[in-house]
């Protein structure tokens, strides 16, 4: 009787250190998954900086950005002096104003417009293509038909249209881009939608008598966040570019506002003789773009895998 | 013998239909998926349901859970109509269980949170005791406590079945649809969920529907069976007498198809040699006479009368007596 009852405690023990070998905590796994995804950490260490330095800019910002000294146009960027001028270390643009102080308080605008485009474009998108997927048919006939009159139309050129009828804001910017990126959403959402649909454990929650709104948001919304992170910081890196680019073509930010876009165009005239004036917000543009993308592709993969 | 109990679940000339598509500018046809089955489910039993598939076995577990309304005829919960019953109560008396446990489990869910969520929906009891309760359930189903925490990911399709069984289980309900409980999983599961399945219905009191096109996992599990082809049941019996006097041609052959394990006797002949017909355009008179071994004139142009003998309904023009036009068929 002892032999087998410690024969049993023994196997007990062993099923017991196996149980702890076998369930680390969740936390810990997704730390090692953050951990083991580079693409993630460098996109996210890149976009907490960039994020760091649009908060603190005040407290960063060497110079009032708007502060014009017309007897400093144009000075040099540090590694075109010998020595380091401390007031201006990117130098000046062409009325004085300080780079450094312009571009920090660029990330602002950049960011704001992303952010604001991705949530305005992200609600339309989303709410038109789940609600198409989950409930098909006529529903899906009508959001399909409003999907591809979005797609019939140039952003860029309604875009232009709109500011100047509206004349040139950031909230016209914002509205417009908002209004009009959201069809990349609605076609993923939707096609996701309808896979989700169709899935087992949807018809169970029918059979359990949930009703739509709650399988909607609960059962089904889950499952396509990961797709909906990637399309959203797609979107977001596609609305900063666009904004620049308005900006840039005279349609966007006006002047004087610090925007990479703005300084991108007002830097133009003087590509040849002081390349950093286009240099520098392009490098900060390429950065934050570049950031968004490898952060919505690290999270994909890190949410994806509890998923599989 | 006069008094007996209603039956848990009942089927009245139950029809479904649907309008299918044929393109942009032709219009629409209706598509029988179920045409007049009339099925009782006794309480307590097992009642199996066998067809090869696209015969209408799925729709008629839709409409029995209440998610599909029948175009016409009614289903009787208890020997009341369904029509008295809010989606709710449906769902407190009747609980799937489905086909493929591996997108039966919602992926972002803890199994904890998905056997727990009937209870959930239903406000029963406080939430303080749903954790309990989920514990309770996972001990009856022959699951660890531990897994409560983990993702269905981590579990293997057995195990993912009974957590499928133990959500519908929570809320006790009386009858258990069962679509092919069995057939997406590995063979040596087959058979412990099976067991458990037995096992839980002497337990709990349970009466189920078993659908499947396993003849083996019907003969094993079933008290009565019926015969499904294109939307209408062909042949209903006790589960001893279907198996050993089968009489429909049909579940003749179904029988016959039954795979032998000696590799040496081949593929069986079962003599249905034409496709499945496609249900949009059924054959006219008996649905089955282009298959037919038995195929007689009368078959071509005359749906067969159901034919009742004893606990033993086949509808045949074999075994049918007098032959009256059926006026539901149109």
């Amino acid at each position: 009787m002892t032999d087998t009852g410690a024969a049993r405690s023994l196997v007990f023990r062993q099923r017991q250190t196996a149980e702890e070998i076998l369930e680390p905590s969740p936390w810990s796994k997704l730390r090692r998954r953050i951990l083991g995804n580079h693409s993630f950490l460098i996109g996210a260490i890149i976009l907490a900086a960039i994020f760091a330095v649009a908060i603190l800019a005040p407290l960063l910002a060497p110079h009032d950005p708007y502060d014009q000294d017309l007897t400093k146009r144009l000075t040099n960027p540090f590694w075109h002096e010998k020595k380091i001028d401390p007031e201006h270390v990117f130098g000046t643009d062409k009325v004085g104003r300080d780079y450094l102080s312009r571009l920090i308080y660029g990330s602002q605008i950049s960011l704001l417009i992303g952010f604001s485009t991705m949530l305005i474009s992200g609600v339309i998108g989303t709410v038109l293509g789940v609600t198409a997927g989950y409930f098909g048919g006529r529903v899906d006939m009508v959001v399909n038909f409003v999907i591809n009159t979005r797609l019939a139309m140039p952003v860029f050129l309604v875009a232009m249209a709109a500011v100047v009828a509206f004349g040139a804001s950031l909230t016209v910017v914002i509205l417009v881009l908002g209004l009009f990126l959201w069809d990349r959403f609605a076609v993923v959402m939707r096609s996701i939608t309808m896979q989700a649909r169709d899935l087992d454990y949807v018809k169970a929650a029918r059979a359990m008598g949930c009703s739509t709104p709650y399988i909607i948001v609960r059962e089904i919304f889950p499952n396509v966040l990961s797709s909906l992170t990637v399309v959203a910081t797609v979107e977001m890196a596609n609305a900063i570019l666009l904004e620049a680019a308005l900006s840039f073509l005279g349609f966007g930010v006006q002047a004087p506002t610090p925007s990479w876009g703005l300084m991108l165009n007002e830097g133009r005239e003087y590509m040849f003789f002081s390349p950093w004036l286009l240099a520098l917000p392009g490098v900060c543009l390429f950065m934050l773009v570049l950031a968004i993308n490898l952060f919505g592709d690290g999270l994909r993969d890190v949410t994806l895998e509890r998923e599989r | 013998m006069t008094e007996a109990p209603a039956p848990a679940l009942e089927t009245v000339e139950v029809t479904c239909v649907f309008q299918v598509s044929q393109g942009l500018l032709r219009g629409s046809k209706p598509l029988r998926a179920v045409n007049g089955v009339s099925l009782k489910i006794p309480r307590g039993q097992v009642v199996g349901l066998v067809g090869e598939s696209g015969c209408g076995k799925s729709t008629m577990a839709n409409i029995l859970l209440g998610l599909q309304r029948p175009s016409s005829g009614d289903v009787l919960y208890a020997g009341n109509s369904a029509a008295g019953f809010s989606r709710r109560e449906i769902a407190r008396r009747i609980q799937p269980i489905f086909q493929d446990p591996y997108s039966s489990l919602n992926p972002t869910k803890t199994i904890e949170s998905i056997v727990s969520q009937p209870l959930r929906i239903h406000s029963v009891g406080a939430p303080s005791e749903w954790s309990a309760r989920v514990g309770e359930m996972l001990d009856v189903v022959g699951l660890p406590r531990r897994v409560a925490s983990s993702y269905p990911s981590q579990l293997s399709g057995g195990q993912r079945q009974r957590v499928a069984i133990a959500r519908a289980l929570i809320m006790r309900p009386e009858v258990v649809i069962c679509d092919e409980p069995t057939s997406a999983l590995d063979v040596s599961v087959q058979s412990q969920i099976l067991n458990l399945l037995q096992d839980l219905k002497e337990e709990f009191g349970l009466t189920y529907l078993l659908i499947s096109h396993n003849l083996a996992v019907v003969q094993h599990m079933a008290d009565r069976v019926a015969v499904m082809y294109l939307g209408r049941i062909v042949e209903e019996a006790d589960s001893d007498t279907l198996f050993n006097d089968p009489r429909h041609p049909y579940t003749r052959a179904l029988l016959g198809s039954v795979l032998t394990p000696d590799p040496r006797l081949g593929v069986p002949d079962t003599h249905l040699g034409a496709v499945f017909p496609n249900p949009i355009d059924p054959p006219p008179g008996c649905t089955f006479h282009p298959r037919c071994p038995d195929c007689m004139t009368i078959c071509r142009s005359e749906p067969p009368q159901p034919a009742v003998d004893g606990g033993h309904n086949t509808e045949c023009h074999l075994y049918g007596g007098a032959v009256t036009p059926r006026t539901a068929t149109q």
